[in-house]
């Protein structure tokens, strides 16, 4: 295991931020970890890297004790934080030197790495300007690049994509996965669900501090919900008489007018609702089950069916 | 202590590299500051003074304006600059991502604020020393003193600002502490033609006094156990904050 947390907690005053949480993160995924703003994300990062330190349990990280041997494990690994951190007068090609100087690299490593990075987040027209004239997407690739300086095992990723324009983020998803193409683990943090259905191979789901779920993103559709999802609006009355009773969906939830149904198969309980269906044109959506849904219904908002 | 110098050093040249950026248009106020001091009281009030403690006014000033430029020049890196790293940039939470440890950081942090109070104050001791305001060789002992000068008011700063919860009270800082200490120090006129009994031994406790008496001595080729005293005070007290400063280091920036 690549960071392996057993049974942590981490207290702030009379508030737990962590409880109990257990985490194995295999060596070559990118896993991630979701979860709402507050669940105790950042913090399980920060005890993964050693800056908090966990009220009780441990933490190791390439087998070793984060706790006795900071700068051994930190020396391998990278971490980019949710703000962006530069020196704003400087270059991104000086601010990499800063940060690779952190990792004591020589300055003709420094130039190598370097231009190796600028390269492959294509920074290279903006690789000498200072960093307050760049936009915030390049800014972001840039933080990730500073974090790459020492050629990290594990790179670990605080919520990359916030505040990104849709394009940029597919850019920075695609970086990232070449980055675990090549080898290197990535531990990420998010509470946009499509990023974590793109990048990882694995999540944990995290809620109030504990991981309430754990798996692969497919398998915890399966498991959870079913392959689809039917959605459309209709009042509860509506609902009784569009659902045929003979064929009960026990995998549904309700959210105002909206109804949520998860199914195998989505034609047939179209073709019902559609038949049964006295409201003209009644828009019906029709798409496969995401983690968003198992989000829900993992962190509280209760599945009908399941009574 | 964990310090590690070589990562310690890494911290510092972070600053040195964005000083360099800018260190042209830093560095003349460095020594126009003096100048204006000097033309200022120096000559212009010094005109009405025929003597301080045997010297000419201006003579009497200008060692102590060396180690105020010395204090200047690490208040100013250790206040705003800092609070700034902390709070607003996270810089030092990105170091701590690296093999930087919070000793590291303070360490870095204070022997950069002692080169920029080196900056400082070797503008003003060659000014001193192009007008002739420097006897020379005994004169260059100050160039040694002004680090320890610049020691003491980056600990003393250090260890406010990691500790104050709004910029806003840096104001209180300077004008409320370092003001004062400029101008009751022992710069501009002795103190102990001022004061007397008790007072003369509560002014022991400026900080400022010290650098700025031995400074003195040094010109004037007036050698004393008092330095020693003045040193030791000022390597002790910095050595004491030191220690609190890294407590509030680390319980801002671990927990």
């Amino acid at each position: 295991m690549i960071v392996a947390a057993s049974s942590v907690s981490k207290r702030f005053g009379n508030r737990l931020a962590v409880d109990r949480l257990t985490l194995e993160v295999p060596a070559g995924v990118c896993y991630g970890l979701l979860g709402p703003n507050g669940a105790g994300k950042t913090t399980t990062l920060r005890m993964i890297y050693g800056v908090t330190r966990p009220t009780q349990g441990k933490v190791t990280v390439f087998g070793m004790d984060i706790a006795r041997e900071p700068r051994a494990v930190k020396a391998r690994l990278g971490v980019t934080l949710q703000q962006n951190v530069f020196v704003e007068a400087l270059s991104p090609r000086e601010n990499l030197q800063v940060f690779g100087r952190y990792y004591l690299l020589g300055d003709t490593e420094i130039a190598t790495r370097a231009k190796e990075l600028i390269d492959f987040f294509e920074l290279g027209g903006h690789a000498d300007l200072p960093v307050q004239a760049l936009s915030g997407g390049l800014q972001r690739r840039l933080a990730i690049a500073l974090s790459l300086i020492n050629r990290p095992e594990l790179l670990i990723l605080d919520e990359p994509s916030t505040g990104l324009d849709p394009a940029v983020r597919l850019a920075l998803w695609s970086r990232i996965r070449d980055l675990q193409a090549a080898g290197t683990t990535v531990l990420i943090t998010t509470h946009y669900m499509d990023e974590a259905q793109r990048l990882c191979d694995r999540v944990a789901i995290v809620s109030s501090g504990r991981v309430v779920e754990e798996g692969k993103p497919a398998d915890l559709i399966v498991k959870h919900l079913a392959r689809e999802t039917v959605e459309l609006d209709c009042t509860a009355e509506e609902e009784r008489s569009l659902l045929d009773p003979a064929a009960p969906i026990p995998k549904r939830l309700r959210a105002g007018r909206r109804l949520i149904l998860y199914v195998e198969d989505a034609a047939p309980v179209i073709e019902t609702i559609r038949s049964r269906d006295t409201h003209d044109g009644r828009a019906l959506v029709v798409r496969p089950t995401n983690l968003e849904d198992v989000f829900l219904a993992v962190t509280g908002t209760r599945l009908e069916g399941d009574q | 202590m964990n310090v590690s110098i070589p990562h310690a050093i890494s911290v510092w040249r972070r600053n040195a590299t964005m000083y360099r950026r800018t260190w042209k248009l830093n560095i003349l106020p460095n020594f126009f500051e003096p100048v204006l001091y000097l033309l200022s009281i120096g000559i212009g009030v010094g005109a009405y003074i025929t003597q301080m403690e045997g010297t000419s006014y201006i003579a009497f000033l200008a060692p102590g304006l060396v180690c105020v430029a010395a204090m200047n020049g690490a208040s100013f890196e250790v206040t705003y600059n800092i609070f700034v790293r902390l709070n607003y940039e996270k810089a030092y939470d990105a170091m701590l991502t690296t093999p930087v440890e919070p000793d590291d950081i303070l360490c870095g942090e204070v022997l950069w604020a002692v080169t920029r109070s080196c900056i400082y104050g070797g503008c003003f001791f060659i000014v001193l020393a192009a007008v002739g305001l420097a006897p020379m060789p005994r004169g260059l002992l100050v160039v040694l003193l002004i680090p320890v000068a610049g020691l003491l008011f980056s600990s003393i700063g250090i260890a406010f600002s990691i500790r104050i919860p709004n910029i806003d009270l840096f104001s209180f800082y300077f004008t409320l502490f370092l003001t004062p200490l400029f101008l009751f120090s022992d710069v501009f006129f002795p103190l102990k033609e001022r004061l007397s009994g008790g007072w003369l031994w509560a002014a022991e406790a400026l900080p400022l006094l010290h650098p700025v008496r031995m400074a003195r001595g040094i010109f004037r080729g007036e050698f004393s156990v008092v330095m020693l005293w003045d040193l030791a005070y000022m390597l002790g007290l910095s050595a004491l904050l030191l220690t609190w400063a890294r407590q509030g280091v680390i319980r801002r920036l671990t927990n």
